[in-house]
């Protein structure tokens, strides 16, 4: 589906994709980006996109944004997304660097933006703990002021990619005796500090995105508490509030419902008594994607014209993951007895893995696709935002 | 229609359920698929002197007589407990076979030692192109004077890379996909000329693609009427969907009592899980799919041991049932997990890939939905 775009959003579409088609780098073209790269190879495409300036297009221009209008985000996002780049880590650019901008200081910003913009500095973050889930306010990680510092002691729980992290922006409780919401801060740890430690989860696709933190008597200078002590959870909600917004993922169900019609029509043949049944549930999820696609662009129409959007972020996060996971389950059906097998970790071109290259992540992609429902709040509680915010239920 | 176990097949179920309690726990299963063969050759042993391997077979061929209730048993157990021996491959798929269609004297000569537990066996019938399909074969089988001289490559073969002995479906007559011409051979694992390239499967097993570059087999090593191979195999694959449809039944079991506790216990917003009605519904939900899928393994094992006819057309509507109801428990049970669901180190994540792998053997929910309906 297109936009119908101004001729000036038309030509920066296509300086967008002809810049794509000309400096995404070679090397990030491999089978499963998310977790086959290295860390330097993940930040190549964050570097070129920063030399250019396009790296933080939320971002003000004071601070290094481009200064582009809703309607050109959304059009980077989409060509982007749709060209299959790997997107720049979102911890820094889409929820870090927000956060400071918009409650720290001076110095702050200062330190921190700049090094987010380059990539120098890896974030990652520090919300979820064992036992919080959904409920975030329950966190129980304790910071202590002990005179310009603070001492935080604590167990954070699937973070992702900390194990290349620089900096963890955390949520702490400085205030045990009030409401759980209001005895939250937001605080940024140096990964160095003596007494960091991170742990590897290994998750149910055999990969490793997720990791235990643990924080034992960290001592962290006060001049890293972002805004006001005990104000965190607005801090929090407002970072939230950016990381749901790209949830639709219409570029990459777009891309992985392409190459499933391709697996399907090279697997079964028009005799195989499931054909049929695969070209039905492959329509009923194209009609699923267009649906999605367009409720998103008739969303950034409203917001170009300066109608809130409302709760639309939880819409786009329910759809955007159950129609992916969709597509990730047919295809795991369609590459039929190669399903069964499953790529080892870390990934080595010396492990021999069965079938066709095109099936090679498809069994890791069904696997690893079951997260999407549960993480960023779960499907279940982005329901009762809706029914709260939206049907006053 | 409930199934009233008898004292012989109770004491089955409970001495299975005794040794897996306390020799076979999931910190156990881990370290056994850590192991570089993937299996546990003493807990085999262990099984056979339970009976297990003898259990379904009969008694004029030296077995218990249990039949497939007997298999339906054991592999409930083994599903709830996630067992990764090569049971099914070398009991229900071979055994089966063998006991079936093949010789008196090839009776004779490979069921004593399979009962035992001193044989271990896999199934070669899918190809990369093959899907579900058991007549769609490129490998050939040629006969040359006393032997076959088999060529060809069979894919994803379960249990290949450590098994004795192999069953191999091959074409000795006909053009491509024709139903009949596909003959089943017993080819010697380490037969020269035979390559197994291995792999690890979803489910924490060792699967082998195979090469056959004329493999010589002994004609007296071909398994039933020569051509008749795909009914064999057709018979094979209903004794294995009863099978399977049990051991997807234990692992959901499982799973609903581990999800159960994990609402009852696990605190959100300051209360347990399982206070919330949304996903109160989705557990009633879960143990509908499993009171439904017991009541249809049942049903078709039943069938299949009183040879009822349309058993095979059975075998594909529970397949279908029991894979959906199966694939919406697992899929349920990692969510209300949440990111504990997605942590290998909890077995929930093992049930949910044992599930997935159990829906690819044999066909998957969708083909065998399609296969039921065009035997109506």
């Amino acid at each position: 589906m297109e936009l119908d775009l101004s001729s000036e959003d038309a030509a920066f579409r296509d300086e967008v994709r002809a810049f794509i088609a000309e400096n995404y780098p070679a090397e990030m073209r491999v089978t499963n980006p998310e977790t086959d790269l290295t860390k330097e190879q993940s930040l190549l495409w964050h570097r070129i996109l920063h030399e250019k300036g396009w790296i933080a297009p939320l971002w003000p221009r004071e601070y290094g944004g481009p200064g582009w209008s809703i309607m050109r985000r959304f059009i980077f996002e989409q060509e982007t997304s749709r060209a299959g780049t790997l997107p720049p880590l979102p911890f820094s650019v889409t929820m870090v660097g927000p956060v400071i901008y918009t409650f720290g200081n001076d110095a702050q910003k200062k330190k921190f933006l700049p090094r987010i913009l380059s990539g120098e500095d890896w974030w990652c973050q520090g919300y979820s703990e064992p036992g919080s889930g959904s409920d975030l306010a329950s966190v129980r990680t304790k910071a202590v002021r002990d005179g310009d510092q603070y001492v935080v002691s604590g167990h954070k729980t699937w973070t992702t990619l900390a194990q290349h992290a620089d900096w963890i922006f955390c949520l702490v409780r400085t205030d045990s005796s009030a409401k759980p919401q209001a005895g939250i801060s937001f605080l940024l740890i140096d990964m160095k500090s003596p007494g960091v430690t991170v742990r590897p989860i290994i998750t149910i696709d055999g990969s490793h995105e997720v990791n235990d933190v643990f924080l034992e008597d960290v001592r962290v200078p006060a001049e890293n508490l972002i805004g006001e002590e005990n104000k965190g959870w607005t801090y929090a909600k407002f970072l939230l509030g950016n990381e749901r917004t790209s949830m639709a993922g219409i570029g990459r169900s777009t891309r992985y419902l392409a190459r499933l019609k391709q697996i399907v029509k090279t697997e079964v043949g028009e005799d195989d008594p499931a054909f049929g049944e695969f070209i039905r549930e492959i329509a009923r999820v194209e009609l699923d994607v267009l649906a999605l696609e367009a409720t998103e662009l008739r969303i950034v129409a409203q917001m170009s014209r300066g109608i809130d959007p409302g709760p639309a972020a939880s819409l786009f996060k329910i759809r955007g993951t159950e129609i992916f996971q969709r597509i990730t389950d047919l295809t795991h059906q369609a590459i039929g007895n190669y399903g069964l097998a499953i790529r080892e970790h870390p990934v080595s071109a010396n492990r021999f893995m069965p079938g066709p290259d095109y099936g090679h992540t498809a069994t890791e992609k069904y696997l690893n696709s079951r997260k999407l429902s549960i993480y960023g709040g779960s499907n279940e509680i982005q329901r009762n935002i809706i029914a709260k915010a939206v049907l006053g239920l | 229609m409930d199934i009233q176990l008898t004292e012989e097949q109770e004491l089955l179920r409970s001495s299975i359920q005794r040794f897996l309690r306390e020799q076979y726990d999931f910190g156990e299963r881990c370290k056994i698929v850590a192991t570089d063969e993937g299996w546990s050759r003493r807990h085999w042993k262990s099984f056979a002197e339970l009976g297990l391997c003898a259990a379904p077979f009969q008694e004029s061929s030296g077995g218990l007589g249990g039949g497939s209730l007997a298999t339906m048993i054991v592999m409930r157990e083994f599903g709830s407990n996630l067992v990764v021996e090569p049971y099914f491959e070398t009991v229900v798929l071979a055994g089966g076979l063998i006991e079936d269609v093949a010789s008196p004297a090839q009776r004779e000569a490979y069921l004593p030692q399979l009962m035992a537990g001193e044989s271990i066996w896999a199934l070669a019938w899918a190809e990369a192109r093959s899907r579900y399909d058991f007549s769609n074969v490129d490998t050939t089988a040629q006969r040359q004077g006393e032997s076959y001289v088999l060529s060809g490559a069979k894919a994803a073969v379960i249990a290949a890379p450590w098994a004795d002995k192999l069953i191999v479906s091959a074409r000795t007559s006909g053009g491509p996909r024709d139903r009949s011409g596909i003959s089943l051979f017993v080819v010697d694992r380490h037969s020269p000329n035979l390559h197994l390239q291995g792999f690890r499967t979803i489910d924490g097993r060792r699967a082998a693609e195979m090469t056959l570059m004329n493999v010589e087999v002994p004609a007296s090593q071909l398994l039933g009427t020569e051509g008749d191979g795909v009914a064999a195999l057709e018979a094979c694959r209903d004794r294995a969907i009863a099978a399977l449809c049990a051991e997807a039944v234990g692992a959901m079991g499982a799973l609903n009592s581990a999800t159960l506790e994990y609402s009852k216990t696990r605190k959100q917003f300051g209360v347990a899980l399982g206070t919330f009605q949304v996903l109160q519904h989705r557990m009633v939900d879960m143990f509908i799919a499993l009171e439904e899928s017991v009541s249809l393994t049942q049903h078709l094992n039943l069938s299949l041991a009183s040879k009822k006819p349309n058993g095979s057309k059975l075998a594909s509507g529970a397949k279908t049932k029991v894979g959906y109801a199966a694939r919406f428990v697992a899929e349920q049970a990692v969510q209300l997990h949440g990111g504990m669901g997605m942590s290998d180190e909890l077995n929930v994540g093992h049930y949910f890939k044992r599930i997935s792998s159990i829906n690819v053997q044999f066909g998957d929910p969708a083909y065998h939905l399609m296969r039921y309906a065009q035997q109506s």
